[in-house]
């Protein structure tokens, strides 16, 4: 097994006004390259927060109160901000969960690809869109001519996070952190999506961190999953063992709660309140543990 | 077997088209929903399942006649509702109650859960008094599961599943004899969807509802729904008993939609299957 190219250690983010209510308690994650890496929880588990350290986008209301964020084995967080800045545009690319906002309403979709491309490999405008055209055939766009002319709102919500996931590998970075992008699609349209993050991935060899709410999504893509509750990890496994045998309880809850149409007659659990209460004992016990340590 | 509680024969809608708007003339209308004709019983929960422009939220929305119409009838326990005015649906209103998608954008930020609730309850006459009213609205908020005492509290202090039980609280409190359920679980965390279900396959046997249950989630219906309506383009596909249109989907697209659904269980071959 390779090194892991995204290596998170014991990272603690808190609000400032709050320094001692934690929003993320020791989050640890690795993501290897070539690895599909599942990030699960509930909304408010923090899931989004992880994807935003990695670009250092954190809102300015919240600090890191210790840990560490490596990218190709460099501390992003303790890094000069020029240099932090270009090594994530060069490693890394984010593909968001809702395409409209992700792209320029103004702008047709050239620029907005070939930007990045100028900007990052420092093509020559041609250049640039002839990588933007190849991108688009290779996310399988009938006619990329036309789609490179269109504006975002000409363009179905399918098309548009096609070509999201065109400009996400256009500098082939070693990472990609794809954020709930199928949870605004439609289930048909959210399998050829899936389908073709997949293939690209494997096909670039990238290492991805695929955050989601979605179990089901997870069975699907993800060889390994990190389950988040309350900002920690509960449980952090490959994907096989997290479905047949999950070891938390808050995870087996989970997979219980999820309806299934293959199932009907199963009756539906909620997440029981005992699960949730000891689960934040948990937590409450390890952050006692933790404001000792730093004492 | 008495008459069916909604029946629709040939029903057409046609809204201005949002994509086109001409400087001077009216926007062009473009037809939403082709000829449908469907049945439901008293006490039946039926699903409505499409993609997103399949109509089925503009159908939802006719069948209340919350849209006009514009071909077809729409009968609603024996009455001619088509083309009724607003006027004269006004004491139909409280038989046919409607649950929507978003309680935060669906319930009145400035009143408090326990007025929400009691309104339509002195609106439509239900209550007799103001006290009478509150009464009702603290006893139907424990059928959905929430304490008496959350009758004082504004929709922001609550959880986006508590709201949505006060959006259930305030359609059902009346005893409609029609609900329309629009995808009211899916902006919901996975724990509070399978708590909301519950509720709702409780409510289905106590109360006898009869429900339109909107959805895109085909694992919610078929949980839920005796029958199942699949849309596609403004079209009904398929209507059938929910177990037999999920063993053996007529339809090649019902087929399609309920293969796309990803399972929490391990398949490697799923993703390369059409």
């Amino acid at each position: 097994m390779s090194a892991p190219f995204l290596d998170i250690a014991d990272l603690s983010i808190a609000l400032k006004a709050e320094p001692n209510h934690r929003l993320l308690r020791s989050v640890s994650l690795n993501v290897a390259p070539g690895e599909v890496h599942g990030l699960v929880g509930e909304s408010g588990a923090g899931k989004t927060m992880i994807g935003k350290t990695i670009f250092d986008i954190l809102p300015h209301a919240v600090t890191v109160l210790a840990g560490s964020v490596r990218l190709g084995g460099q501390d992003i967080l303790t890094m000069r901000h020029r240099d932090q800045r270009q090594l994530i545009a060069h490693t890394s690319a984010l593909i968001p969960q809702d395409p409209l906002t992700a792209l320029n309403p103004v702008r047709r979709i050239a620029g907005q690809m070939t930007d990045r491309l100028t900007a990052i490999l420092g093509l020559s405008r041609g250049a640039a869109r002839d990588r933007a055209l190849q991108l688009l055939n290779e996310v399988h766009i009938a006619d990329p001519e036309r789609v490179l002319a269109s504006y975002p709102h000409q363009l179905s919500g399918g098309m548009r996070q096609r070509v999201l996931i065109a400009s996400a590998f256009a500098a082939e970075p070693k990472l990609i952190v794809a954020d709930e992008p199928t949870t605004a699609l439609d289930v048909t349209v959210q399998k050829q999506i899936l389908r073709l993050i997949a293939e690209m991935q494997e096909r670039h060899g990238t290492a991805l961190l695929f955050i989601t709410h979605d179990l089901g999504v997870v069975a699907k893509i993800c060889r390994k999953v990190t389950v988040l509750f309350g900002g920690s990890v509960v449980e952090d496994t490959d994907a096989e063992s997290l479905f047949a045998q999950p070891k938390h309880p808050y995870t087996a809850a989970l997979i219980a709660a999820t309806p299934r149409y293959d199932r009907p007659e199963d009756s539906l659990l909620p997440v029981p309140a005992e699960v949730i209460e000891s689960t934040w004992q948990e937590i409450r016990r390890a952050d006692a543990a933790w404001a000792e340590a730093r004492r | 077997m008495s008459a069916p509680l909604f029946s629709v024969e040939g029903l057409s809608v046609a809204l201005p088209d949002p994509n086109r708007k001409p400087l001077f003339r009216p926007r062009p209308m473009v037809e939403i929903l082709h000829e449908i004709g469907f049945e439901i019983a008293e006490g039946e929960v039926v699903g409505v399942v499409g993609e997103s422009g399949s109509g089925k939220t503009t159908l939802g929305r006719t069948l209340v006649r919350l849209i006009d119409p514009t071909g077809g009838a729409i009968h609603f326990a024996g009455t001619d509702i088509t083309h009724r005015d607003d006027n004269a649906l006004r004491p139909l209103r409280r038989d046919l109650q409607v649950i929507f998608q978003d309680p935060l954008s669906s319930l009145n930020p400035r009143l408090t859960v326990g007025r929400t609730i009691a309104r339509p309850l002195l609106f439509h006459g239900v209550a007799a008094s103001a006290s009478e009213a509150h009464d009702l609205a603290a006893a139907t908020l424990e059928i959905v599961g929430l304490p008496p005492a959350f009758s004082a509290r504004y929709p922001h202090e609550l959880s986006g599943g508590q709201r949505q039980r006060v959006g259930i609280a305030r359609a059902i409190a009346l005893k409609p004899r029609f609900v329309l359920a629009d995808e009211i679980v899916s902006g919901l965390d996975v724990s509070s969807q399978a708590q909301i279900l519950s509720l709702l396959e409780r409510l289905k046997s106590e109360l006898k509802l009869t429900v339109l249950f909107i959805s895109h989630d085909l694992s919610v219906v078929r949980r839920l729904c005796d029958r199942v309506i699949v849309m596609r383009g403004g079209r009904i596909l398929e209507n059938r008993p929910t177990g037999p249109l999920f063993d053996h989907p007529e339809h090649p697209y019902t087929a399609e939609l309920k293969a796309a659904i990803p399972l929490p269980e391990i398949d490697p071959d799923w993703l390369a299957a059409t």
